[in-house]
């Protein structure tokens, strides 16, 4: 199976600063940002009020979701897994199946970290008041994990393995490497992965309990995710999907489709919260083994890379990342790639962040750009001591780009690489 | 609420469930859901549920799992507001 090669020939996006392809691709190359405030947060309380969210439009919806699936539906987790999802599938020149047999060549991982928290918590009032009669038959549906790629399955009639994996914030990296794993190891010839992320209180709860988020910006949202910079002060929560189709190299080529890029390989890990690894904290031997063990998966050597995709969440641990890459790819300050984050402009969008964030890297490998580090015009001197400052754009750079290496860490100390190269067409 | 108003209401009831509008349209005492209307069989209870909401019943278990029919049900609504009257 060494001679697969798998290609990403479609890519659909549901993201705080854009739900469209054109609008995303244009949001990221000008640094534009999708934090807004958010009076509900402010209403109950919270220390951080701002968010991202993407915004669908009733008529938007509408176009993916039948009157009946309408009817009662509350995940908005669903809602942009199943508009990212078919958006991707429809880039790919790809049509929805309409026969009574199913695409068995065709599959989907498409992760999340939780399903519907709304709709669950309108069941568990149900039940609380002894009204359970009245939950009706779209709870579950709504509510298992897998309820996303159930719904994106259903639509597209995928024969294949339909998943939902689930790695906290690594989720959307880790469903492109198990689509692309599945497909290298020839058991299914076209697979959509992604992953999505509900919006809300009920989500985004937890976190600001913790004091993960910042509480600093809320009087100006659009500066609030400031990953790399001095004043980063927590990350701002955000949800949205993301989605592509990976396929083999022979498949696209025989249907003539547009190849965006390459999957090279990756890998994934965990620091099994020994040694400096915790729940919450990453052991940065398992980080760097990560990135050391997908850049052998993938085949090529650290100065290859030329451009890093990082998690950098805009807190503490944004340094020690950029010193787990510099350690791991054997770089000086100096030769260091290119880094960005997508995170300044459409915050961390949990699961769905590694998804969103990839389908970023994709354009920039297809249309050679470099979109621009936002709020990190007061760089953290512990990240300049390690790479050169101008190894962090705050432009947006035109010029071609062959491999960007994208990470995603996530609780539980787990971790996710993935390689792209942009497609050279033959 | 004779028969046919009952019928009527039931064909309003069950049009979201229904992508069969023939069948919808020829909807009569002896059509059944699933068999006729090719309702999703998850989908009765919401139907029971709408059932109840429109003619203000309450439907058990037992009638419930009877409800297949267009006759059967309105045998079963007749029943439960015969009953709500007699209160």
């Amino acid at each position: 199976m060494d001679n697969i090669r798998v290609v990403i020939t479609g890519l659909g996006v549901c993201a705080p600063n854009g739900t469209t392809l054109p609008a995303f691709t244009h949001a990221i190359k000008n640094g534009i940002s999708g934090i807004t405030f958010q009076s509900d947060l402010e209403a109950l309380g919270f220390s951080c009020q701002i968010a991202g969210k993407p915004f669908l439009s009733d008529e938007r919806i509408a176009e993916y979701f039948s009157p009946l699936e309408l009817r009662n539906l509350n995940s908005t987790g669903i809602v942009y897994g199943v508009v990212a999802g078919l958006d991707a599938w429809k880039d790919a020149g790809l049509t929805i199946n309409e026969s009574d047999e199913p695409d068995w060549d065709s599959g989907t991982i498409f992760g999340t970290g939780t399903s519907g928290i709304d709709k669950f918590r309108w069941a568990i009032n149900k039940i609380d008041d002894l009204e359970i009669r009245k939950l009706g038959s779209s709870v579950v549906i709504q509510t298992m994990a897998s309820g996303v790629s159930a719904f994106i399955s259903g639509k597209l009639g995928l024969g294949n393995q339909v998943s939902t994996n689930s790695s906290a914030c690594a989720t959307g990296a880790e469903s492109i490497l198990l689509a692309y794993e599945r497909i290298k190891a020839g058991k299914a010839k076209r697979m959509l992965a992604g992953s999505t992320s509900d919006s809300g209180p009920y989500i985004w709860g937890g976190f600001d309990a913790m004091k993960v988020c910042t509480y600093k910006h809320n009087h100006e949202p659009e500066k609030g995710s400031r990953p790399m910079s001095l004043t980063a002060s927590g990350f701002v929560p955000g949800s949205g999907a993301g989605a592509m189709v990976l396929e083999t190299l022979e498949y696209a080529l025989a249907r003539k489709a547009k190849i965006y890029a390459e999957v090279l390989g990756g890998d994934l890990n965990s620091g099994g919260q020994r040694g400096l690894g915790t729940m919450t904290a990453p052991n940065p031997q398992a980080v760097q083994r990560c990135i050391i063990n997908a850049i052998k998966n993938a085949n090529i050597k650290p100065q290859d890379i030329d451009l890093i995709n990082g998690h950098l969440t805009a807190t503490a641990k944004d340094a020690l990342e950029i010193e787990n890459w510099k350690a791991a790819l054997g770089a000086t300050a100096d030769d260091f790639p290119y880094i960005n984050s997508l995170k300044g402009m459409i915050g961390h969008c949990i699961s769905a962040a590694g998804s969103i964030e990839s389908v970023a890297s994709i354009l920039e490998l297809a249309q050679g750009f470099i979109f621009p580090n936002i709020n990190c015009e007061d760089l953290n001197p512990a990240i300049t001591a390690t790479i050169a400052e101008d190894r962090i754009p705050t432009k947006l750079i035109n010029k071609p780009v062959n491999i960007i290496a994208k990470a995603s860490f996530g609780f539980g100390d787990v971790n996710v690489c993935v390689i792209f190269k942009k497609y050279n067409h033959e | 609420m004779n028969r046919n108003e009952i019928i009527e209401a039931i064909k309003l009831i069950v049009k979201p469930y229904t992508e069969d509008v023939a069948a919808l349209e020829s909807i009569n005492e002896s059509t059944d859901f699933i068999k006729d209307l090719k309702i999703n069989s998850a989908n009765l209870v919401d139907v029971v549920l709408d059932v109840e909401e429109k003619f203000s019943i309450e439907i058990d278990n037992e009638s419930m799992a009877k409800m297949l029919t267009v006759e059967a049900t309105i045998a079963i609504i007749e029943e439960k507001m015969n009953s709500n009257a007699g209160k």
